[in-house]
């Protein structure tokens, strides 16, 4: 992709957003009434679909609760129709499953695991469209659906994709950003402590470069984390309005 | 196999040491265990040992018909094999979740930082090109895995070479490595990962870890960089909370350590292409040492030993008293005594004790085992008519004793002692009492011969009780002991027959 200029001179990308902006996220807390917690979350073009489950007994092998915690069992998936071209995915490909233990990492860290021993959270995330950000956007749904589940967490879970350009930090990509070979970092953020739940980056950066991106992924979760809570506290008067009547 | 689970003293004395700057193996923070890189004969085959851990690493090579997506590039493909002879926790077939991790981070370390020039395996557009494969197996699991595949994997392509390959119009001929010699491949630069240790909710830190350090860990960083200091790959996993600080501290040490690490490879890269070209053997057979015990003598080590006694001294000071097993706290009163195993005997009766039990101990735990299963039902519900003393021994928690009143004990003593003979043949017990005793137990006895028939309604307690090792300690509860709590089911009993009793065969 070397035609494209992910950032031009005056400083817009691809698709016209400054280096610092986040892409437009719309969220929707509830969506279903089966399951304990749900959310809908899009980020732009990258549309992902949470469902949480919990805690509830162990599922499967007892042999593997744990007597002082809950387990926390995350799967994620991508439809097939999630991508420009129709791809079978099968459910237990490395990617996926790589990155459902991430999922999990993230959430093992926020989720208050000690309150609930011996049981089973269930965090489900699909990504119905993907354009980009795939684990932020799955960190960001997954985190509003255990809140609509009432599970008690420490913090938002904030996740935000960096890339670096020209010697600038791009938050939020998407897809083409990405895909033209841009070093990007996924990291997933505790907001109020500044804790990094999980780090993960590829392709080559320089290590003076890495401080610089840190701290931009920081500033966009942050960023995220304002917005996802103004999104709880929307759902929370909309649910607190019809309860009253 | 499952992993045997680690003790917990084990885990807080590495906890422990760690706090206190101390490894096991004596290292410090940031050092590494001792890398040898070792090549095989053929071109391509490395093996990695990282102190104990050990992986081996196989690249090789096909011409195969490239992607769509990608038409003049070759295709790498990376596997990392977690195999059962690395540890015994790892299964042979079954992709586990640290064999999944470590495939993933192989990949993300190899193949995104783009550390092979892929578009030089590319043969004909389109057709034919290169696919290279890179097999990881792990021999040897005494942790740190990631870091010696990730040494092993580069090295061995490094080392590589693919055949030449020549094309005429449209034909393509591969040339043995004896026709022309084989091409090695265009690497850019040496991704190396160094993976962190987080101990304590991340406030210790540990490069390298052992197999045991490991086990208690919070979590892991593992940072991939090259040594011209441009960071190829992070990826924090376990359940750890970090700080921006903590991530740019690492990358300062990674980047010291994969410079070292570089050098290394590169080294040994250097003298095995001297070996080979010198016309030397080379190979894995080669590098492995010749151990030859020579003479069985262990050199003289000194040991520190100047306040040794002083430490010891002042350990044994401080050191708290050991425990003071308190026998029962059964006050014997005359007519009441306590006999039982390992605890203050005070029947009055020591010289016969001594002469019986071993003679009868044997036979007296089996009975007494047996009447228990059937006694045991039908005397709980007694529980709570008889007042019941809560005896408590050290030994004993196991056992269920009930704790009868001089009455009654003597008269259950008379009854199990009944129901013993009639079990039992030819089971006799000496018994040697005071004069008085024997007065009142012979009458009791009749008493309860005629009330032996009314089994369910009177309190008599045959239980026996048995301690898990088949001893049974014997309590006649002494009238001081009325009042005290209940036991959980109330039951003391009265154990027989290896004490001296005068119960004779004579019912």
């Amino acid at each position: 992709m070397a035609g494209l200029e992910l950032l031009t001179d005056q400083g817009y990308r691809l698709d016209g957003r400054k280096a610092t902006e986040l892409r437009k996220v719309q969220a929707r807390m509830g969506v279903f009434a089966q399951a304990d917690g749900s959310a809908y979350l899009e980020q732009g073009n990258t549309k992902a679909l949470a469902v949480v489950y919990g805690p509830h007994e162990m599922r499967g092998s007892r042999s593997r609760a744990l007597h002082d915690r809950a387990v926390i069992n995350c799967q994620y998936s991508m439809a097939t129709f999630s991508t420009a071209e129709r791809k079978r995915r099968p459910h237990g490909d490395r990617k996926s499953t790589e990155m459902s233990l991430h999922l999990k990492q993230t959430f093992e860290a926020a989720v208050m695991t000690q309150l609930f021993p011996r049981s089973q959270i269930d965090i489900y995330v699909k990504i119905l469209q993907s354009d980009g950000g795939n684990y932020s956007v799955c960190v960001n749904a997954a985190t509003l659906a255990v809140i609509d589940a009432g599970i008690p967490m420490r913090d938002y879970v904030c996740a935000c994709t960096v890339g670096f350009v020209d010697e600038t930090p791009l938050a939020d990509l998407c897809y083409a950003e990405e895909s033209g070979g841009v070093s990007s970092l996924a990291l997933a953020l505790l907001p109020r402590g500044g804790q990094i739940a999980l780090v993960q980056m590829d392709a080559r950066l320089h290590q003076d470069h890495l401080e610089t991106l840190i701290e931009a992924a920081m500033t966009a979760c942050k960023g995220v984390s304002k917005v996802l809570d103004e999104v709880v506290r929307q759902h929370l008067q909309e649910a607190s309005v019809l309860s009253r009547e | 196999m499952k992993d045997t689970p680690l003790a917990n003293c084990e885990r807080d004395f590495l906890l422990k040491a760690i706090e206190e700057k101390k490894r096991l193996d004596g290292r410090q923070t940031y050092d590494y265990r001792k890398i040898k890189i070792t090549f095989g004969t053929d071109y391509g085959c490395c093996f990695v040992d990282l102190g104990q851990t050990r992986v081996m690493a196989q690249v090789s090579c096909e011409l195969v018909a490239p992607k769509e997506s990608r038409p003049n590039e070759g295709i790498m493909f990376f596997n990392l094999e977690l195999s059962p002879m690395a540890s015994p926790a790892f299964e042979q077939g079954r992709q586990s979740e640290l064999s999944v991790k470590l495939n993933r981070q192989l990949e993300r370390c190899l193949r995104n930082s783009k550390c092979i020039d892929t578009e030089s395996l590319c043969v004909v557009s389109g057709e034919k090109g290169w696919q290279i494969r890179v097999d990881v197996h792990t021999l040897n699991n005494d942790g740190n895995l990631m870091d010696a595949a990730s040494v092993a994997a580069i090295s061995a392509l490094c080392h590589f070479r693919h055949p030449d390959v020549g094309i005429q119009g449209e034909e393509i001929t591969v040339y043995s490595p004896e026709e022309r010699d084989p091409i090695p491949l265009s690497i850019y630069h040496m991704p190396i990962s160094v993976s962190f240790a987080f101990f304590q909710q991340g406030t210790y830190l540990l490069v390298d870890p052992c197999e045991r350090e490991e086990r208690v860990m919070d979590g892991l960083l593992m940072i991939a960089m090259n040594k011209h200091r441009e960071i190829c790959s992070i990826q924090s996993s376990g359940g750890i909370m970090l700080l921006k600080e903590q991530v740019m501290r690492c990358s300062k040490i990674a980047s010291v350590k994969v410079s070292e690490i570089t050098e290394l490879i590169n080294r040994a890269l250097l003298n095995d292409k001297t070996a080979r070209k010198a016309g030397g053997r080379c190979g894995f057979a080669e590098s492995m040492p010749q151990e030859r015990i020579t003479a069985l003598k262990m050199g003289q080590r000194s040991v520190e030993m100047t306040d040794v006694s002083e430490t010891a001294s002042s350990i044994v000071q401080t050191a708290e008293a050991p425990l003071q097993t308190v026998p029962s706290p059964l006050v014997p009163v005359p007519g009441v005594g306590q006999v039982g195993e390992g605890l203050c005997n005070a029947w009055g009766l020591e010289e016969e004790e001594e002469e019986n039990e071993d003679g009868e101990s044997s036979g007296g735990d089996s009975v007494a085992g047996v009447t228990k299963m059937e006694d045991e039902q039908h005397k709980d519900d007694k529980s709570r008519k008889v007042d019941v003393v809560e005896i408590l021994d050290s030994d004993e928690e196991e056992e269920e004793v009930v704790i009868l009143y001089p009455e009654t004990t003597k008269k259950a003593k008379l009854m199990r002692r009944g129901q013993e003979n009639d079990s039992e043949d030819g089971f006799e017990e000496e018994v040697s009492e005071n004069e008085d005793d024997m007065e009142h137990i012979q009458t009791k006895k009749k008493q309860i011969e005629k009330s032996s028939d009314d089994d369910n309604d009177h309190a008599k307690i045959s239980v026996t009780l048995m301690s898990k090792n088949g001893n049974s300690s014997w309590f006649l509860s002494p009238p001081e002991n009325q009042g005290r709590p209940l036991a959980e089911n109330g039951f003391r009993m009265t154990p027989p027959i290896k004490y001296a009793t005068s119960w004779t065969d004579d019912n």
